[in-house]
C-alpha cells in the first residue's frame, strides 16, 4: 500500500480549502492555519436533471480525454496571431457575399423576428446598396422574402450591434498567420446616428457612402504603406493601457492613429480628405472595436470543431436572441432569448428605453478580453456598479470558468497575470458562474442609438443546452 | 400576519440558516418561521405549514426563503429585519478580503499549495466535490453524512490509487499535524497517533491521553461505516495504520471503532501487528482480548488512551476502574441516592456523542439489561417514539431523528435541552448522565446552554419529595476554548457530579442504579 502522500501530508503546513460550514475554516485560522472558504453553490442551481448529467460527464471524463481537448483549444487561442492585412470591400473578399444576402449580429433570424435596431439597419443598408429607392420600399423588400439574412458568423464575420454588412460595404481583412484562417469586419461608423445601432436616415447613408469612397481607399493606402498590423501586439499594448477591448477602446484607436499618422500624410491625398480621416478616428473612440472584434474572431475560429473540446467558441446576439456555439459540436448554435443589459443610461434614457442585449462583440470575452479583462479597465467600472475592486474580482471569477491565462494579454492589475482565456462550457455548468460580459446598449426603437452600457448576465439556458449536448455527444 | 420574502441566487450553507431560524423564532411574538433554500423538501414543509404558497412558485434551491408568522405586523416586519442582519453578519464578515472562490478549482488557483479540503456540503452533492479534490491531489475529510455506500467505495478506492486520506463519509473528527478539524479538541503534541471510526470515540481518547500526560501525533478520521461494511473492508483505517507505521514521530498507534465486521477486524488486527509499534485496540463492545506481541486490547475509550500513554512512557498499564478513591466514590453514591423517592427507578441518558452514548448504552445493556435506545441493535428496545424515554433509556440525540430541521444537538444544545424539559416530567426518573464535549465545532457553552434546564429538573424533583441525580463527564482539554475549568464549575455549582470521562461516568451511575435496584 502506498501511502507516501499521506506521510508526506504528516511534513507539511497544512493549508484548507473548506466546502461547506465556514466556521470549520474559521476554526483552523483560530490555529494558525491556512484555510480558505469556497463559495460554493449547488451546481446548476439545484437542477436534479443537470446533477444527473454531471454524473454522467465523471464517466464520460474516463473515456475521452476532455482536458486534453481543452488543453489544445486553449493552446490554439493562445498561439492565434491575428494581423490586419488589408481593407477591401465585403463583395469582394468575404466568402458567399452576394447583393442580395444582407449579413447580420448574432444567430440566425427571420425579418418577421428581428429586433428594432436589426430591422432599421437593415433598410438603411439595402437603401446604401442602392437595392431600393426609398425607406419604405426597403422595408417592403426586407420583408418580401428576396433578400437572404445570415449571421455575419457564418461567412468569418463579426459585426457590432445590429452588425449590418452588405456587398459594398468596405472590410478590414484579417489573418491569423499561426493558422492561415481570415476573418473580416466591417469600419466602425462613429457615434450618434448609425447603421449598427439601427439609424438609417440621408445622413445615415451619406456617412457610409463616405467612408465607402474616402475613408476606406485612404486607410487602405496608409496600411500598405506600413505594413500589415500586429493585432496580438497592439491588443496586449492597450490593456496595459486602460483598455479590456470591448466597451472601452480608447487607448486601442489612438494606438491605431499613431500607427497610421506617419502613412496618411505620405499619401498623395488632399490634405482636408486626410484630415477628415484623421478626424473622424479621433473623434471615435470605438474605431478600434472593429479590429479588436475580428481579431477575436480570427483567433476563436481556429479552435472550433475540435473533438472532445467544450470550449466556447461564440456567443452573438441579435437583439432578439443570445446564442453560443461551443467548440466539438462546430456551427451548431445553442440559444436562448436575449437578455436585458443591467446598466447605466445616457441622460434622458432609461431601461424602458432599451433593446435587448445585442451585437458580435461578445466575441471578445471568447478571447479572455473585453469583460474578461474588466480588471484591466478600472476608468469603465462605474458602467458595471462599482470599484476598481469589483473589477478585479469579475476578472479573478473568470479564472475559475477558463481553461487557461493568456499568455500574451495581460493585466497590470493582476501583477500582469494574463487574461482568463478559455471558457469552458462544463466549466460554467459546474461552477454556476456565468461568463461576464459588459456591453453597449441600443435603443429599442431603430435610428436612436446608444442609450447606455453596462453589463449583461448571458442567458443560462445556452450553456445548459450545450452542456446537454455535450453529454448526449460522448455518452 | 405572515410575510415572505425570496431572495433569487443566495445560497447559504443549511447548517448556518438552522442557527438564524433558531434565533428568528426566539424573538417574542414570532409564531412561527423558516429560513431555508427552496429545496423542494422546503417548499413542500413550507406549503403544508401553510406559511407560504404561490410565493414559492419558480423558485428554485439557489434562492433563499424567509418567510415568518407574527402576532402584528411590526413584530413580522422586525423579524425579517432581524433574519437578513444576522444573515448579512457572514458576508459583512468578507468585507475587506479578497476575492472568493466559487469552486473547489477556482480555490486551488487562488491557494496552490492546498493540501487539505473539508467538505461538509449536503450529501447529495458532497461526492462529485470529493472526487475533485482527490483528482487534485488534495487529501479529504469528508464531514457529510447522507453519502451512498456506493459512492464511498468508490471515493476510498481512488483516494487509495491516488496514496491519499479521504476520512469519511460521516467524519466528525481529525487531527492533522496538530490541527483540529471540524469538531476536535486542542492535545498536546506528543507520540501517540490514533485511527478512529468514531468521531466522539476520537475525542475522548485524545482528550484523556492529554489528561494522562501524553500528546498526539495525528488523529486520523475514517468515517463510521470504514469497518463495519465488508465491501469498505477497513480501506482509510489499514492506510491511516500504514501511514502511523511509517511516521517516526509516532510512537505507539491506537485503533478505535463501533464494532467492525469479524473479516475487517482480523485485518486490522493482522496491519498493526505488521507495525512492529505498540498499538492500542479498542473495538467498541467488544470484549477485549489478551495482549499478544505488540497488540494491546482496551475495554473502553479511556483505558485505551492510558494503556497507550503508558506505552509511551515505556510505564506498565495498570487497570483500573476509577481514577478517584472508592471511599469518596461510595460517598458520592450515598449521598446521590438518599433524598430519591421510592418510585424512582430508571436511567435516562441524554447524550450529544454517538460513541459516548454508545460506550454507556453497552455497559448498561451487559450489566443491567432492557435499556431503550435509538442506538440499540435489539430492535425491541428502539423506543417507536424516539422523544419518549421507557423505563431505562440511553439517547444519541445526534442520531438523525433528531437533527431533522436542525443542527447536531453539539452545535445546538436546545434539542437536548427540550428533552431534558420531556424527562422531567417522568417522576420515574433516577439519574441522568450526561456528555458534554468540548473543543472546536462544539457550541460556546455547551454547560451553560442547559444549565438552567438541569436545575430546574433537580428542583422540580425535590418539590416532588425525591432527588435526581446528574452524572457528567466533559471531553475536553485545557487548550479548548469552552474552558474546561469554567465548565466543571458551572456543572458542580447545581449539584451534577462530574467524573473524569465517560466510562467513569457511566460506571458510577450503574452503581447508583444497582443501588437503586436493591
Amino acid at each position: 500500500m502506498d501511502v507516501k502522500n499521506i506521510n508526506k501530508l504528516f511534513k507539511e503546513d497544512l493549508s484548507a480549502v473548506n466546502l461547506g460550514l465556514e466556521s470549520f475554516a474559521d476554526n483552523l485560522k483560530n490555529e494558525g492555519v491556512k484555510a480558505i472558504q469556497v463559495q460554493w453553490k449547488p451546481p446548476a442551481g439545484g437542477n436534479k436533471e443537470i446533477a444527473g448529467l454531471l454524473d454522467k460527464l465523471d464517466i464520460i471524463r474516463t473515456k475521452i480525454d476532455i482536458a486534453g481537448a481543452n488543453k489544445k483549444a486553449a493552446e490554439i487561442i493562445n498561439n492565434g496571431k491575428p494581423t490586419v492585412i488589408d481593407i477591401s470591400t465585403a463583395g469582394k473578399v468575404v466568402p458567399g457575399m452576394r447583393k442580395k444576402l444582407i449579413l447580420h449580429a448574432g444567430p440566425p433570424v427571420t425579418w418577421d423576428r428581428m429586433s428594432g435596431p436589426t430591422r432599421g439597419a437593415v433598410i438603411g443598408g439595402l437603401v446604401y446598396e442602392g437595392l431600393a429607392e426609398t425607406y419604405e420600399d426597403a422595408e417592403k423588400l426586407a420583408a418580401s422574402g428576396e433578400i437572404d439574412f445570415e449571421p455575419c458568423h457564418d461567412h468569418k464575420m463579426v459585426g457590432p450591434m445590429a452588425g449590418i454588412v452588405t456587398y459594398s460595404m468596405p472590410v478590414w481583412v484579417l489573418v491569423n498567420k499561426a493558422y492561415g484562417n481570415n476573418s473580416y469586419a466591417t469600419l466602425n461608423e462613429g457615434l450618434g446616428k448609425v447603421l449598427r445601432y439601427g439609424a438609417y436616415g440621408d445622413e445615415v447613408i451619406e456617412k457610409l457612402k463616405w467612408m465607402e469612397s474616402d475613408l476606406a481607399p485612404i486607410l487602405k493606402k496608409a496600411l500598405a504603406l506600413h505594413g500589415e498590423l500586429d493585432m496580438k501586439n497592439i491588443i496586449a499594448q492597450i490593456l496595459q493601457m486602460g483598455d479590456e477591448g470591448h466597451n472601452r477602446n480608447r487607448a486601442g484607436t489612438s494606438i491605431l492613429i499613431r500607427e497610421l499618422a506617419p502613412y496618411l500624410v505620405m499619401l498623395d491625398e488632399p490634405k482636408e480628405k486626410i484630415a477628415k480621416v484623421l478626424q473622424f478616428m479621433n473623434a471615435n473612440d470605438h474605431f478600434f472595436l472593429n479590429l479588436s472584434m475580428p481579431s477575436a474572431k480570427c483567433i476563436i475560429d481556429a479552435a472550433a470543431g475540435i473533438e472532445g473540446s467544450s470550449i466556447c467558441t461564440t456567443m452573438a446576439r441579435n437583439g432578439t436572441d443570445f446564442a453560443i456555439r461551443m467548440s466539438c459540436t462546430g456551427s451548431q448554435w445553442f440559444i436562448a432569448p436575449a437578455p436585458m443589459v443591467d446598466g447605466l443610461y445616457l441622460p434622458g434614457y432609461t431601461e424602458d428605453d432599451a433593446a435587448p442585449d445585442i451585437g458580435d462583440s461578445t466575441i471578445t470575452e471568447t478571447i479572455g478580453i473585453g469583460g474578461f479583462a474588466m480588471a484591466a479597465a478600472p476608468a469603465i467600472v462605474k458602467f458595471v456598479g462599482g470599484t476598481p475592486k469589483d473589477a478585479i474580482n469579475v476578472t479573478t471569477k473568470m479564472y475559475e470558468i477558463t481553461e487557461t491565462e493568456n499568455k500574451i494579454f495581460q493585466i497590470p492589475a493582476l501583477d500582469f497575470r494574463g487574461t482568463p482565456t478559455g471558457i469552458d462550457i462544463l466549466k460554467i455548468i459546474e461552477t454556476g458562474i456565468l461568463p461576464a460580459v459588459n456591453t453597449g446598449i441600443a435603443h429599442k426603437k431603430p435610428g436612436i442609438g446608444m442609450v447606455g452600457a453596462g453589463l449583461v448576465k448571458p442567458p443560462e439556458k445556452c450553456f445548459l443546452d450545450a452542456f446537454k449536448a455535450f453529454v448526449e455527444k460522448y455518452s | 400576519m405572515k410575510q415572505v420574502l425570496i431572495e433569487k441566487d443566495s445560497y447559504y450553507d443549511s447548517v448556518f440558516l438552522m442557527l438564524i431560524n433558531r434565533e428568528v423564532k426566539k424573538i417574542e411574538g414570532v409564531i412561527d418561521a423558516v429560513v431555508s433554500m427552496g429545496t423542494e423538501m422546503n417548499i413542500t414543509l413550507l406549503r403544508d405549514m401553510g406559511l407560504a404558497d404561490k410565493e414559492l412558485d419558480g423558485v428554485t434551491p439557489n434562492d433563499l426563503i424567509v418567510a415568518i408568522e407574527g402576532k402584528s405586523e411590526e413584530i413580522v416586519a422586525s423579524a425579517v429585519k432581524a433574519a437578513k442582519e444576522l444573515m448579512d453578519k457572514k458576508s459583512g464578515s468578507d468585507e475587506g478580503e479578497g476575492y472568493k472562490p466559487a469552486s473547489l478549482e477556482g480555490a486551488i488557483k487562488v491557494v496552490p499549495d492546498a493540501n487539505l479540503a473539508i467538505i461538509s456540503l449536503p450529501g447529495e452533492f458532497a461526492s462529485r466535490e470529493v472526487r475533485k479534490a482527490l483528482n487534485s491531489g488534495l487529501h479529504v475529510m469528508l464531514f457529510s453524512d447522507n453519502v451512498s455506500v456506493e459512492s464511498e467505495i468508490e471515493l476510498k478506492n481512488l483516494a487509495k490509487e491516488k496514496g491519499l486520506l479521504m476520512m469519511g463519509p460521516d467524519c466528525g473528527t481529525a487531527i492533522i499535524n496538530g490541527k483540529p478539524l471540524c469538531f476536535a479538541n486542542v492535545v498536546r503534541p506528543g507520540d501517540i497517533g490514533v485511527v478512529g471510526a468514531s468521531g466522539t470515540g476520537l475525542q475522548e481518547i485524545t482528550c484523556a491521553v492529554e489528561k494522562f500526560g501524553g500528546g498526539i501525533t495525528q488523529g486520523i478520521g475514517t468515517g463510521g461505516r470504514d469497518l463495519k461494511n465488508i465491501q469498505i473492508g477497513g480501506t482509510m483505517m489499514l492506510m491511516g495504520i500504514e501511514a502511523l507505521k511509517n511516521d517516526d514521530a509516532t510512537k505507539v498507534i491506537v485503533v478505535v471503532s463501533k464494532p467492525p465486521a469479524a473479516v475487517v477486524a482480523e485485518k486490522v488486527i493482522d496491519a498493526l501487528s505488521k507495525t512492529g509499534k505498540p498499538s492500542v485496540i479498542h473495538f467498541i463492545g467488544l470484549e477485549p482480548r489478551e495482549q499478544k506481541g505488540n497488540l494491546y486490547f482496551a475495554g473502553n475509550l479511556e483505558e485505551a488512551a492510558g494503556m497507550a500513554v503508558a506505552l509511551s512512557k515505556g510505564e506498565t498499564y495498570k487497570k483500573r476502574t476509577y481514577s478517584i478513591g472508592r471511599d469518596i466514590i461510595d460517598a458520592i453514591i450515598g449521598q446521590e441516592t438518599k433524598g430519591m423517592s421510592p418510585n424512582q427507578k430508571y436511567i435516562r441518558g441524554l447524550y450529544t456523542g454517538g460513541t459516548l452514548a454508545d460506550e454507556a448504552l453497552i455497559m448498561f445493556d451487559r450489566e443491567i439489561g432492557r435499556i431503550y435506545s435509538n442506538n440499540q441493535s435489539k430492535e425491541e428496545f428502539i423506543p417507536a417514539d424516539p422523544n419518549k424515554s421507557i423505563e431505562h433509556t440511553i439517547v444519541d440525540l445526534g442520531d438523525d431523528v433528531y437533527t431533522v430541521g436542525r443542527p447536531h444537538p453539539m452545535i445546538d444544545p436546545s434539542t437536548r435541552e427540550d428533552r431534558i424539559k420531556i424527562e422531567v416530567e417522568d417522576e420515574e426518573m433516577a439519574v441522568m448522565l450526561l456528555d458534554i464535549v468540548l473543543g472546536y465545532g462544539s457550541h460556546e457553552d455547551p454547560a451553560g446552554a442547559i444549565l438552567d434546564s438541569i436545575r430546574e429538573a433537580k428542583e422540580v424533583f425535590a418539590k416532588r419529595g425525591g432527588y435526581l441525580s446528574i452524572i457528567t463527564s466533559i471531553t475536553g482539554t485545557e487548550g479548548d476554548f469552552q474552558s474546561i475549568d469554567a465548565t466543571k464549575s458551572k456543572l458542580e455549582s447545581i449539584g451534577c457530579i462530574v467524573m473524569p470521562s465517560n466510562f467513569q461516568a457511566s460506571t458510577l451511575a450503574l452503581e447508583i442504579m444497582r443501588k437503586v435496584e436493591k
